[in-house]
């Protein structure tokens, strides 16, 4: 079982008091009534899938409740970092994860 | 005496605690501390089990886990009968009763082993080949024999009435393995005062030193010192001793899984005792001291009983003083099966020949056995083995070709080398490396924070294993965060040291012969079968694998998987490296399903949730209905009533007088704030803003894509409150939708979510008498329709606690729902119930709910919707906010594929027949008359017989349905075609004016 670390509790729990919720930084339109139909599929359908790191956001589910982005790697299952639901994708990556984003 | 093969003078077991035991109804004495595998040797009984495909005779072949062979039934009562238990294993009880497996009438005399006779027609990829024609033969035939006369013995037929016990665990350092390595890794460790956890499948510590007799530890016999030192570590208060643990998972993060047999060796266990215990233990770091498993030569017929590997006969007569025959014949490719023939012949067993396929090998042991007067040849191989319900001879020859001799034995003892084994360091995601030299697969690259010591990392000889694992011990403690250390490294002052030995088939089991030497004894593998697989194709050895079956029975392939892999390699010309071997998976050894599932069954599967007034319902003996973990009233039967005419009943009394019904399972959830009308404007496609505090709107909850996921009744108790109700089973997944939003698209609303389902207990009074009924328990509320009008709500007391008063209806009759503290909530029943008396009221259950809003053509999200359904689909386009600029599913309601022509619409289905009630589920079709498979247009969501509207009523999706209205359509079913007429939803009370009667 994995131990997630949560960014609002700052504590390494256990995978079962979490829930994953799909991939992160995929924004919500402020003009939803007005998207294309290429946009809206992009939104709704469209996910990366990747072999590799992975953005999404997961919820404290038996915790604090919040929800809050992750890196995790797709190949190993490792979390490379969390951080807090609206904060911006993080543009580095900590040190000790440049292997698993060289691959 | 407990055995013709005990040996007095050998051993560790006390002589004087005798247990009996029965093996298919005979019965035998052992002795408390032997295994099952050692009290039947004892008795000279080899033969325990027949094999998986040949139904060939079988004997024990090892002393321990790696056990292929000498699987049993374990019968304690008609209730625990456990299969495929391994006699190696199981430790002997007074009163155990086994029996063997696989065999029938009987062990001795089996009529399944024609198969090994027939065995020309079960070669590798049997199954694959022979079963692929008639196609259909498969199912009929083919499947059900297959399945009768697969598998090894026989699953009880009865509920386990054992328990079992889970614990989680956190420690600094998990030593996994109790031998000589481990358990110098965990003195090390433990000195240091970090928190130690030290785990060994066996019931006693030692590992190895069960039967190196040659090892001597700070002065003392290796297992003495063993037993000391585990003595001292148990003391400790920072360390945990688990005996009879089998680590059997290594996952992410160090989070390792055992069991822990924690009654299975007692005669009676109390029931305060569980029969397993899971732990699921998180380790800063942990070593790996698994040892290595010995392998067997693959020769003709090695696997007939009395044949075993040396090391195993060595453990029966060290530790457990049994010899394993009289006269016995040793083969041999290193020199650890030679400790084994010296400690037999010293023992007084005669060893008429030590066969070793080395040329001329020289070393301490061999100089000894000779000095015993052991006749030892060089260069030779064994053949074959003569015999068959118990080896007889064994056929020598040299092994580049020559005069053949056969020697009398009743017991071979082998030995082709020793396996590490990587098994947990490989489920750690570890990378193994093979090494040239000594021919095996060590730990290569690491992916987690653990350290393999010992054997099972290809270190040789107990002096350099003492000193790997004290360090790694020590240096485990440090990484985990230990300040001191504290402790003496044990000194080895005698070791026995070997190495290397032999992978793959021996000169008796060579590429040109037919014979059937064992690679795989559990599921039937032989050398030639490898080969085969090869030659039919089978480049990877993965699919050697599958094809072979090689190492995929429940020993996985411990005693086997090295020596296909060779077989394999030299085969397809290979090295081994370049072949590749198969990926170790959990669990080690198998896993009960008790031991997985523990508390989590019966009740405490799944919490059972039950409302505040479900025990007034029980004792009006309600008959209850599953809702998710609910449990609600499905109706109320009188005396000599069935269902259907209890829900008639309650139909027409709600109709003509009233009907009260326990509600309290929807959903319900508070939204307060500043923003709280904001919130609500965009999870829902209604408007809210202008919705007047007092009043309640119908709304409906789309996800983005537009289909709806939810519905419910809110009403507006203040301008920054809303009081949202919900589905019942839609409850957890509309709260986590809405936190979703609030916290990562609209976190700018200034808004609080609370889940309040449990907190109010929910009573519909609905009819035309439901305000008489209420209107005199009622402080504080004005009830008239003036004042509390159809779709209204208002705060105030009902028999002097708080209520919120809902005016609303699900049945199309003037109806309220009264919310009261739940505390309250049987207590305000039995209050209504009593004044209901006074009106004719009758209790109803869920069933009459259905056909009472089905009447009214009420949808129900999730029955006449199922997740591909457009308000507009519903009929519901009345309650999406025509002026809205944005709610979630704005636009995914425009997609074209949404607002296309001919979808399936909600619809009202009358039978022509209007006594046949349709089914749910039922397909709908244009023209019954149409070749089958016939174009279906649409399905029965909601069918019921309606009393209040004396015929059946149905609602379905139907592809255009709006455009269909009068029409006839067919559902055909098995029992011929029903007509049907497609109508409006609303079966009764058309205009409606009935919800102010």
């Amino acid at each position: 079982m994995l131990l997630i670390r949560c960014p609002y509790c700052e504590e390494e729990r256990p995978e079962l008091e979490f829930r994953n919720a799909g991939e992160a930084h995929i924004a919500r339109s402020a003009n939803m009534a007005g998207e294309s139909d290429d946009d809206f599929e992009k939104f709704f359908f469209i996910r990366s899938n990747p072999k590799g790191i992975i953005y999404e956001r997961w919820r404290h589910m038996h915790g604090c409740a919040r929800f809050f982005n992750a890196v995790r790697d797709t190949v190993t299952d490792k979390f490379i970092m969390t951080y807090k639901a609206g904060e911006p994708k993080p543009a580095k990556l900590p040190k000790d994860s440049n292997e698993v984003v060289a691959k | 005496m407990s055995g013709a093969f005990r040996i007095p003078s050998a051993g560790r077991l006390s002589q004087a605690k005798t247990a009996r035991f029965s093996f298919d109804g005979q019965s035998y004495s052992g002795i408390e501390g032997d295994t099952l595998a050692s009290a039947l040797l004892a008795n000279g009984v080899h033969l325990v089990g027949r094999s998986f495909k040949y139904h060939r005779p079988r004997g024990v072949l090892s002393a321990g886990a790696e056990e292929p062979n000498a699987l049993v039934q374990i019968v304690r009562d008609d209730a625990r009968k456990t299969p495929n238990v391994r006699a190696t294993v199981q430790e002997l009880y007074d009163g155990l009763a086994a029996n063997s497996q696989n065999r029938w009438p009987s062990l001795s005399f089996d009529v399944g082993a024609v198969n090994d006779i027939a065995s020309p027609m079960f070669s590798a990829g049997f199954y694959y080949k022979t079963f692929m024609w008639p196609k259909a033969a498969w199912k009929s035939l083919y499947e059900p024999k297959i399945r009768e006369a697969a598998g090894l013995g026989v699953s009880p037929d009865r509920p386990d009435p054992d328990h079992y016990s889970s614990r989680y665990a956190h420690c600094d350092v998990l030593v996994l393995g109790g031998g000589a390595a481990g358990i110098a890794a965990a003195l090390a460790a433990a000195g240091t005062g970090v928190r130690v956890i030290l785990a060994d499948e066996q019931a006693e510590f030692g590992g190895s030193l069960r039967f190196e007799s040659g090892a001597k530890i700070d002065g003392q016999d290796g297992f003495a010192w063993a037993q000391a030192a585990i003595a001292r570590l148990s003391a400790m208060d920072n360390v945990r001793v688990l005996p009879r643990t089998t680590a059997f998972g290594y996952y992410a993060q160090n989070f390792v899984a055992l069991v822990e047999r924690v009654s299975d060796h007692l005669k009676a266990p109390g029931h305060d005792l569980p029969r397993e215990r899971l732990w699921q233990v998180r380790a800063k770091r942990v070593v790996l001291a698994s040892g290595a498993i010995e392998r067997h030569m693959v020769f003709a017929n090695n696997d007939r009983p009395g044949i075993m590997l040396a090391g195993a006969a060595r453990t029966f007569l060290n530790h457990y003083g049994v010899a394993v025959g009289r006269n016995v014949g040793v083969y041999t490719a290193n020199d650890s099966a030679y400790a084994a023939a010296i400690d037999l012949k010293k023992a007084g067993v005669n060893v008429a020949a030590i066969v070793d396929l080395r040329d001329n090998p020289t070393g301490p042991v061999i100089d000894e056995a000779r000095a015993l007067g052991i006749e030892i040849n060089f260069g030779r191989a064994v053949i074959r083995a003569g015999g068959k319900l118990r080896v007889s001879s064994m056929t020598v020859q040299p092994k580049n070709g020559g005069g053949e001799r056969t020697i009398p034995v009743d017991a071979i003892l082998m030995s082709a080398g020793w396996t590490p084994s990587v098994h947990l360091f490989s489920q750690s995601r570890g990378k193994v490396a093979f090494n040239h030299e000594t021919q095996r697969f060590v730990p290569g690259t690491y992916a987690q924070d653990c350290v393999s010591v010992g054997a099972c990392n290809g270190t040789d000889g107990l002096s350099a294993t003492v000193d790997e694992a004290y360090a790694a011990g020590a240096k485990a403690a440090k990484d985990a965060g230990a300040k001191t250390a504290k402790g003496t490294k044990p000194k080895v002052d005698a070791s026995e040291n070997w190495s290397r030995g032999m992978l793959g088939a021996a000169p008796g089991a060579g590429p040109d012969t037919t014979v059937k030497a064992f690679v795989d004894f559990q599921n039937d593998v032989t050398a030639k079968d490898i080969r085969q697989a090869v030659h039919e194709g089978m480049r990877s050895i993965e699919h050697v694998k599958r094809f072979t079956t090689n190492g995929m029975a429940t020993d996985q392939g411990k005693t086997s998987n090295m020596h296909g892999l060779a077989i394999a390699a030299e085969t397809l010309g290979k090295p081994i490296p370049e072949v590749g071997l198969t990926t170790f998976r959990a669990p080690y050894t198998p896993v009960t399903f008790g031991a997985i599932v523990s508390h989590a069954r019966g009740p405490l599967f799944d919490p059972t949730r039950k409302t505040a007034i479900h025990p007034w319902a029980e004792a009006h003996g309600a008959v209850f209905e599953d809702v998710g973990q609910w449990k609600r009233a499905w109706y109320f039967p009188k005396a000599g009533e069935d269902m259907h005419a209890a829900v008639d009943r309650e139909c027409v009394a709600v109709r003509n007088q009233a009907g009260l019904f326990d509600a309290s399972t929807l959903g319900k959830i508070e939204v307060v704030g500043p923003d709280a009308a904001k919130f609500m404007e965009l999870l829902y496609t209604n408007p809210w803003e202008k919705l007047e505090p007092g009043r309640c709107r119908y709304g409906i909850m789309l996800r983005e894509d537009g289909f709806i996921y939810d519905d419910g009744v809110v009403g507006r108790l203040a301008p920054d409150r809303f009081h949202v109700t919900t589905t019942t089973g839609g409850a957890p997944r509309v709260m986590n939708h809405m936190e979703d939003y609030l916290q990562t698209e609209f976190p700018h609303l200034n808004v609080w979510l609370t889940s309040i389902t449990e907190q109010w207990a929910v009573i519909a009074v609905q009819g035309p008498s439901a305000r008489k009924i209420i209107e005199p328990l009622v402080e504080g509320i004005d009830m008239s329709d003036e004042a509390l009008p159809h779709m209204s709500v208002r705060e105030g007391k009902i028999c002097g606690v708080p209520t919120r008063l809902f005016r609303m209806s699900f049945t199309g009759e003037r109806g309220f729902e009264v919310n009261v503290p739940a505390d309250y909530g049987q207590a305000v029943w039995e209050a209504l119930w009593a004044e209901g008396q006074k009106h004719g009221a009758a209790a109803y259950g869920t069933e009459a709910m259905h056909v009472l809003r089905a009447e009214k053509g009420y949808i129900i999200v999730g029955q006449d919707t199922d997740g591909t359904v457009t308000p507009n689909d519903a009929g519901l386009d009345w309650a999406v906010g025509k002026k809205k600029t944005d709610f979630v599913g704005i636009r995914g309601m425009m997609r074209p594929d949404l607002v296309a022509k001919g979808r399936k619409q909600l619809v009202g289905l009358k039978t022509k027949d209007p006594k046949v009630v349709l089914e749910e589920g039922a397909q709908i079709v244009e023209d019954p008359k149409q070749a089958i498979p016939m174009k279906m247009i649409g399905h029965v969501t909601s069918s019921y017989w309606s009393q209040n509207c004396g015929r059946s009523i149905a609602l379905a999706l139907v592809t255009g349905g709006r455009d269909r209205m009068g029409d006839t359509l067919y559902v055909p079913m098995p029992n011929g075609v029903i007509e049907v007429e497609v109508t409006g939803m609303v079966f009764f009370d058309e205009t409606g004016g009935r919800l102010n009667g």
